[in-house]
């Protein structure tokens, strides 16, 4: 299986820059192509076992009508001109693709806001709220979906219970699909927010204090400064949390099978979930393959998409 | 909140052990702390501090109300109206999830998971991120960008024939199925690759004129130097662990395997909630990782993470 890392890593046969000339050509050689073939080893076979050879296999099995036991049966592409006229499989992903669309801004708005804060030398007490905002990292994607939802039970929770007290009606936060999304929304900025935090926070920390310094000098406010200075020199940093960020969002499905389990009913159920529930519940492997395949293609485009106005910017 | 200080000694060495080292003395933080502290001094913002202070209580609010329900006694959880501060404390919640969820079998499973995997987790990063940064073949480039392309295409995405490699390989209903399939992880191979391409070459030159083996170089030289992202993975990846959902939900069909956030997920899915029970467990579940948090936060708070992405 290692086969083809070996041949690629020989194949060259000029040594890494800055060689010892004093070895033997054979020693030279076992130095730049054993050591690091040993090194990389294990990786490479992880890799080789549990992505390519899964990636393969769902690859495979989209072509045919598989239901986890028994012969491989090929059914050609009839799994996938089943899947784009099922109305379900539509339904999670434009369900995801709206999650997604607003749970990745808020996400960003709030780590940015919140790190620009916290670098702040202006705001007093920033180690103790930095450790207080980041709390949430180590609450695991269940827990989250568990909080939010005893927060935001709909004859118990803490929220209506307020909305009550201020004279409001109870809000129907899980029998709504749209609130019940909104639920999730705010329950996954809330998970999130930390890490991301954490890589603005090293990315504003990094911007040179003369580039602000110059732009205040020649007048610019706060806002201005932010928007002309700040923005620029962390775009790397946006790139990135947004790309996972939206990657993240796409794959979501602890945090939901806790928080609404897809519900009401089925309307807030994402494609992960989907590809679950039809892969393992109802075990139709070669159509949940299908589906794979097609999410799989999202993700790609998503990510080139993404890298290619990235670049474009740059 | 509990602190580094007052941990009890034994948290603090298991935690250790769980990172992947034991008695490492801890290197110095690279903070600039006195000077901030006396600029922040010159010029405080009060309208600032108090909008930052805002956020973190509203961030803290969802866990500080889940912790105090958590200690309300079942008749109190559902009658209006309610009150922040439970009327009546008690720990019936805990003691009932103890019974009702096997526990102590779950914690086992879970410490085990993490530890290994997150021990395995650091080494092998550790090797993988070397190698990428420091033996530049075409080998090497194509495996970084393999690498890189795990991030866009996860697990979530080929859950069935993921199924099947590990039924296949005989991994099926037992912890090493979560373990082995969990040991590569992008993030950290992006960790220890961009802290050793800041790593000089002239300390590999000398170290290999002065005779050196490649790997006598990496074991003695290169990877003591990396203790600081060693560590700030070890926290990562058992994070990553010990909170994962969806391999242990794959990988495991014997109860008896199951990890903590497997048992959680039975106990909110169920018809009825059990809210007293679901609450506690849940707090239980979370305290080993706040240990384990407040022992080595420096690691992860002041981590340079810009070289990092997510698991």
């Amino acid at each position: 299986m290692a086969n083809p890392t070996i041949s690629t890593t020989a194949a060259p046969g000029t040594p890494p820059t800055g060689a010892v000339r004093s070895k033997s050509q054979q020693k030279r050689r076992n130095r730049y192509v054993i050591a690091p073939l040993v090194l990389v080893g294990v990786n490479v076979v992880l890799f080789l076992v549990f992505f390519v050879w899964p990636g393969a296999l769902g690859m495979l099995y989209s072509f045919t009508d598989y239901r986890g036991v028994g012969k491989l049966h090929f059914i050609g592409l009839a799994n996938f001109q089943k899947l784009l006229a099922d109305s379900t499989f539509y339904a999670a992903l434009g369900r995801t693709f709206a999650y997604t669309v607003l749970s990745v801004p808020l996400v960003y708005v709030c780590s940015l806001g919140v790190a620009s804060l916290l670098v702040s030398k202006a705001v007093r007490g920033r180690t103790a709220a930095k450790m207080v905002i980041f709390l949430p990292w180590l609450i695991s994607p269940i827990v989250v979906g568990v909080i939010w939802k005893w927060l935001f039970g709909q004859d118990f929770g803490f929220v209506n219970f307020i909305i009550s007290l201020l004279g409001g009606s109870p809000v129907p936060w899980s029998s709504n699909g749209n609130l019940a999304l909104a639920v999730v929304i705010f329950a996954s900025a809330w998970g999130g927010t930390a890490f991301n935090m954490l890589l603005f926070i090293a990315a504003l920390k990094n911007i040179p204090e003369a580039l602000l310094e110059a732009a205040e000098l020649d007048g610019a406010n706060a806002w201005q400064r932010f928007l002309h200075v700040t923005l620029p020199a962390i775009a790397p940093t946006s790139f990135m949390v947004i790309l996972l960020s939206t990657i993240h969002a796409m794959k979501e499905f602890a945090m939901i099978q806790a928080l609404t389990n897809g519900g009401p009913g089925t309307e807030n159920t994402l494609i992960v979930q989907y590809i679950y529930k039809t892969g393992f519940e109802q075990s139709k492997v070669g159509y949940a393959s299908a589906a794979s395949i097609v999410l799989m293609v999202v993700l790609l485009a998503i990510a080139l998409i993404q890298l290619r106005f990235n670049r474009k910017k740059g | 909140m509990a602190t580094a200080a007052n941990l009890p000694p034994a948290v603090a060495d298991e935690a250790a052990v769980g990172a992947g080292k034991t008695a490492a003395s801890p290197p110095a933080s690279p903070g600039k702390k006195p000077r901030g502290n006396r600029e922040a001094r010159a010029k405080a913002s009060v309208p600032l501090t108090v909008v930052t202070w805002l956020i973190a209580a509203i961030y803290a609010f969802p866990l500080l109300w889940f912790l105090l329900s958590s200690f309300k006694p079942g008749s109190e959880l559902f009658s209006y109206p309610l009150s922040m501060i439970p009327r009546e404390w008690t720990f019936q919640g805990f003691v009932d999830a103890w019974e009702r969820v096997d526990f102590a079998q779950y914690f086992l499973n879970t410490a085990t998971v993490s530890i290994v995997t997150t021990v395995l987790t650091v080494f092998f990063s550790a090797c993988t991120g070397y190698a990428l940064a420091k033996y530049n073949s075409k080998g090497t480039r194509l495996f970084f960008v393999c690498i890189l392309a795990t991030t866009m295409l996860p697990t979530e995405v080929i859950l069935n024939p993921t199924f099947s490699v590990i039924r296949d390989l005989g991994l099926y209903n037992s912890l090493a199925g979560i373990i082995v399939p969990s040991v590569l992880t992008a993030t950290g191979v992006f960790m220890f690759r961009q802290f050793f391409l800041t790593v000089p070459d002239d300390l590999l030159h000398s170290a290999r004129i002065d005779g050196a083996s490649e790997l006598a170089i990496f074991f003695r030289i290169m990877l003591p130097l990396s203790k600081p992202i060693l560590f700030t993975l070890a926290i990562f990846s058992f994070q990553w662990r010990w909170n994962d959902y969806i391999w242990p939900l794959i990988v495991l069909n014997d109860p008896k395997w199951y990890t903590l956030q497997v048992a959680l997920r039975s106990i909110v899915g169920a018809e009825n909630i059990d809210w007293p029970v679901l609450l506690g467990a849940s707090v239980i579940s979370l305290l080993p990782l706040v240990f384990v948090f407040f022992v080595f936060q420096k690691y992860v708070l002041n981590a340079d993470v810009s070289a990092g992405l997510k698991d």
